[in-house]
C-alpha cells in the first residue's frame, strides 16, 4: 500500500529534479566560473562593488513593488464588489479570460494601442490635445505589467473574502460597529491570507519582468531580469548572468518567507 | 401596553417575494424575563429574532424597542445583543479580543475594558483564558466566550438563536442550568430560540410555540404543557396520546366508548373534540380497577422509566410512561384523574381559548 502511494510521486519527483533542482545547482555552480571558465568568486565581487548591478537590484525590487501596489489598489476594492455581484460566475471568467491569451500577444496589441499613431493618442487628439510619447516610458511600463498581474492578484482576495462566515459581519454590526469598522476590523484582516497569497503570486515574477521592460519599456527600465538576458544571449557571460540569478532566488526565497502563513499566536491588536 | 414593555409586535409581517414568513406576529415582551420562541425549522422563530437584531426588515407591521419605533434603526444602533448559532466568534482575535470588541468599538477606556472583560469571563467561568485563541477552545468554552461577548456590552435584551444545539447532551443539560441562573442574576431580557421542548420547558418563563410563521400559543411552560391548545401543541410539547371525544357537557367528556367526568368546559354540547392525555398520567392498574383497558403490545426501557404502548379495542394506541413493568401481551387497566384529560377544540383559537378558560375558572 505505502509502496503504491510512492509510485504516484515518481512523475513529479522527477519533474522537480529534471527542471527545478538541477538547474538551480547549475546556475549557482556556474555562478563561480568567469568569463574564460576559471573557478572564481569574481562575480559575486562584480555584483557587489560595481554599482550597476546593486542598482539594478534595487530597481528590480523598487518597480515589482510599484507593480504590486497598484495592483493591490485595483484589485482589492474589484474582488470585494465581485463577493457583492448577482453573476459572480460571469465576472470571474471575464477576469481570468485575458490570462489565457498569451503574454506577447498582449504586449504586441498595447504597442499598438500607445504607438504615436495608436488608439491612445487618437484619443487625446480627440481631445484636443497633441500626441505624446506614451510608448517606452515607466508609466505605460508599469500599466501594462499592471494590467497583466491584475487577475492573479484578484483571485486570491476573492476566494479569501468569499469564505469569509457571513455570520462573522453580522456579529460585528451586532456589537456596535459601523460598516467601516467592520471592514477595518473583521472583514480586511480576515482577507489578509488572501491579499498575502496575491502579493506573492505578483510581486516575484514582477522582479524578473524582462519582456516588457524591453516591449513596452524600451529597455528604459532594467531589471534583474533584463541583466540575466544579455548576459546570456548577448555579452555570453554565463557566469555573470548565473551570479544575478542566484541574488534573484534569494529575493524570491525572502519574498515569499515574509509573506509566508506565520504561526500566530494571540490576537492582533 | 403595560410600562414593562421592552419590545413589541404590532401585526409584523415578513415575506421575501412571495413566499411569507411571518404573518401577522403580535406579540409583548416584557423586561427581565425568559422568552422561548420554539417551533420546528422554518416556522420563523429565527426571523423573529433577526427583526429584533435588525438583520432584516418587516415587510409590514411595527417594532418597537423600550417604546421607540426601530424599524428602521440599523442593527448596530440597537441595544441588543446577540449568541448566534455557529457563535460567529472572530478567529483571527483571542478570547480577550473578541470579548472586548464591542467595547472597543464604543472607546472606552482601557482599564475600564480590561475590567469588564475580566468580570464577565469570571461570569461565564473563563477567567485565565483571555490570552486563548478561539481555535484552541472547545464548543461549551467557545459558546461561553460567545455568552460573554454579548453580555458584556450590558445590553437591553440578549438573543440567543439555539445556542445549544451544536453540544452534546450532557454540555447542553448544564448549560441549560447555567443559562437560567444568568437570566435570573442579571435581570436581563432572554430572547431563546430553540426546536427543543425540553429545552424551552425547562429554561422559560414564557414560551411561545410557533408554526408556520404563526404563533399558535403563548403562556409558560406549566400552561402549555397542561393545557395545549390543539393538537400540535400537545404534539409538540411533549409526548401525548390523542384521541376524539365528544363534549357531552361541562364537565363530561366521553371518548373511547365512555363517558368521564374532566375539568374543562365552555363548550356546545355534543360538541366533537379531541382528548390529550399524558404518558406520564397513566396508571397500570388491573382490569377491574382501570378506567381504560388496553393489551400490551411493545415495552422499552428508558431508564427512567418503562415506555408501554398498548391498543385498546378500538384500535386506539395509548403511551404509557410507568414504573412498573407491564407484561407484553397481557391485558391491563389505565387509571387516570379527571384533571389529567386534557379537552381541545377544532380550530379555536388563542383569543377563545383564554377567553374560555377564564369564563369558567372564574366561576
Amino acid at each position: 500500500m505505502k509502496q503504491n502511494k510512492a509510485l504516484y510521486f515518481v512523475p513529479y519527483t522527477f519533474w522537480l529534479i529534471l527542471f527545478v533542482i538541477a538547474p538551480i545547482l547549475l546556475i549557482i555552480y556556474q555562478s563561480f566560473f568567469n568569463i574564460h571558465d576559471d573557478f572564481t568568486l569574481e562575480n559575486y565581487q562584480t555584483y557587489f562593488q560595481s554599482g550597476t548591478y546593486l542598482k539594478m537590484t534595487l530597481n528590480s525590487f523598487w518597480y515589482a513593488f510599484l507593480i504590486t501596489l497598484f495592483t493591490l489598489l485595483i484589485s482589492y476594492p474589484t474582488a470585494y464588489l465581485l463577493t457583492k455581484t448577482k453573476h459572480k460566475q460571469l465576472w470571474l471568467l471575464l477576469i481570468i479570460l485575458p490570462t489565457w491569451i498569451n503574454l506577447l500577444l498582449k504586449a504586441y496589441a498595447f504597442i499598438g494601442i500607445f504607438s504615436m499613431n495608436g488608439t491612445a493618442n487618437q484619443f487625446l487628439s480627440f481631445m484636443g490635445i497633441a500626441p505624446q510619447q506614451i510608448l517606452f516610458t515607466d508609466a505605460s511600463f508599469l500599466f501594462v505589467a499592471t494590467y497583466i498581474e491584475i487577475p492573479f492578484m484578484i483571485l486570491p482576495i476573492y476566494n479569501a473574502l468569499e469564505e469569509l462566515n457571513p455570520s462573522l459581519i453580522s456579529a460585528s454590526y451586532d456589537l456596535g460597529a459601523n460598516s467601516w469598522q467592520t471592514f477595518r476590523r473583521v472583514v480586511f484582516p480576515l482577507s489578509l491570507t488572501g491579499v498575502k497569497s496575491g502579493v506573492q503570486a505578483v510581486f516575484i515574477p514582477s522582479l524578473s519582468l524582462f519582456m516588457l521592460t524591453r516591449l513596452i519599456g524600451g529597455n528604459r527600465v532594467i531589471t534583474l531580469g533584463t541583466a540575466i538576458e544579455q548576459h546570456f544571449l548577448v555579452t555570453e557571460n554565463w557566469g555573470m548572468g548565473s551570479t544575478i540569478g542566484v541574488f534573484l532566488i534569494i529575493a524570491m526565497v525572502l519574498t515569499m518567507l515574509l509573506t509566508g502563513e506565520k504561526k500566530k499566536k494571540g490576537a492582533i491588536r | 401596553m403595560t410600562g414593562n414593555a421592552i419590545i413589541e409586535f404590532n401585526h409584523v409581517k415578513k415575506q421575501y417575494d412571495d413566499n411569507v414568513i411571518l404573518k401577522d406576529i403580535d406579540l409583548e415582551i416584557e423586561r427581565g424575563k425568559f422568552y422561548t420562541l420554539l417551533g420546528p425549522s422554518g416556522c420563523g422563530k429565527t426571523t423573529i429574532l433577526n427583526l429584533v437584531a435588525g438583520f432584516t426588515e418587516a415587510t409590514e407591521g411595527t417594532i418597537t424597542l423600550n417604546g421607540k419605533k426601530v424599524n428602521d434603526i440599523p442593527p448596530n444602533q440597537r441595544t441588543v445583543n446577540t449568541v448566534f448559532q455557529d457563535y460567529a466568534l472572530f478567529p483571527h482575535m483571542n478570547v480577550f479580543e473578541n470579548v472586548a470588541f464591542g467595547l472597543r468599538i464604543k472607546k472606552m477606556n482601557k482599564n475600564v475594558i480590561k475590567e469588564k472583560v475580566a468580570e464577565v469571563l469570571k461570569m461565564v467561568q473563563l477567567s485565565g483564558y483571555e490570552e486563548r485563541g478561539i481555535s484552541e477552545m472547545s464548543g461549551g468554552q467557545r459558546q461561553r466566550v460567545a455568552i460573554a461577548r454579548a453580555l458584556v456590552n450590558e445590553p437591553d435584551v440578549l438573543l440567543l438563536d439555539e445556542p445549544l444545539s451544536a453540544l452534546d447532551l450532557k454540555l447542553r443539560t448544564d448549560m441549560q442550568y447555567e443559562l437560567r441562573e444568568l437570566q435570573q442574576r442579571l435581570g436581563i431580557t432572554f430572547i431563546f430560540v430553540t426546536h427543543d421542548q425540553e429545552e424551552a420547558l425547562a429554561m422559560s418563563d414564557i414560551i411561545f410555540v410557533m408554526k408556520e410563521g404563526e404563533i399558535v400559543q403563548s403562556g409558560t411552560p406549566v400552561d402549555i404543557y397542561d393545557e395545549p391548545i390543539n393538537r400540535y401543541v400537545a404534539d409538540f410539547i411533549g409526548e401525548s396520546n390523542i384521541v376524539k371525544g365528544t363534549m357531552i357537557q361541562d364537565y363530561e367528556v366521553s371518548f373511547v366508548g365512555h363517558t368521564f367526568e374532566c375539568v374543562d368546559a365552555g363548550m356546545r354540547p355534543n360538541e366533537k373534540v379531541e382528548v390529550v392525555l399524558r404518558p406520564e398520567d397513566l396508571v397500570l392498574t388491573s382490569v377491574e380497577k382501570g378506567k381504560l383497558t388496553v393489551q400490551v403490545d411493545t415495552q422499552l426501557f428508558r431508564g427512567v422509566h418503562y415506555e408501554i404502548i398498548g391498543y385498546d379495542r378500538d384500535g386506539n394506541e395509548w403511551m404509557v410512561h410507568s414504573t412498573k413493568k407491564a407484561k407484553v401481551g397481557s391485558e391491563v387497566g389505565l387509571y387516570f384523574e379527571p384533571e389529567d384529560i386534557h379537552v381541545m377544540r377544532f380550530g379555536e383559537s388563542e383569543q377563545e381559548f383564554d377567553a374560555r378558560l377564564e369564563s369558567y375558572e372564574e366561576e
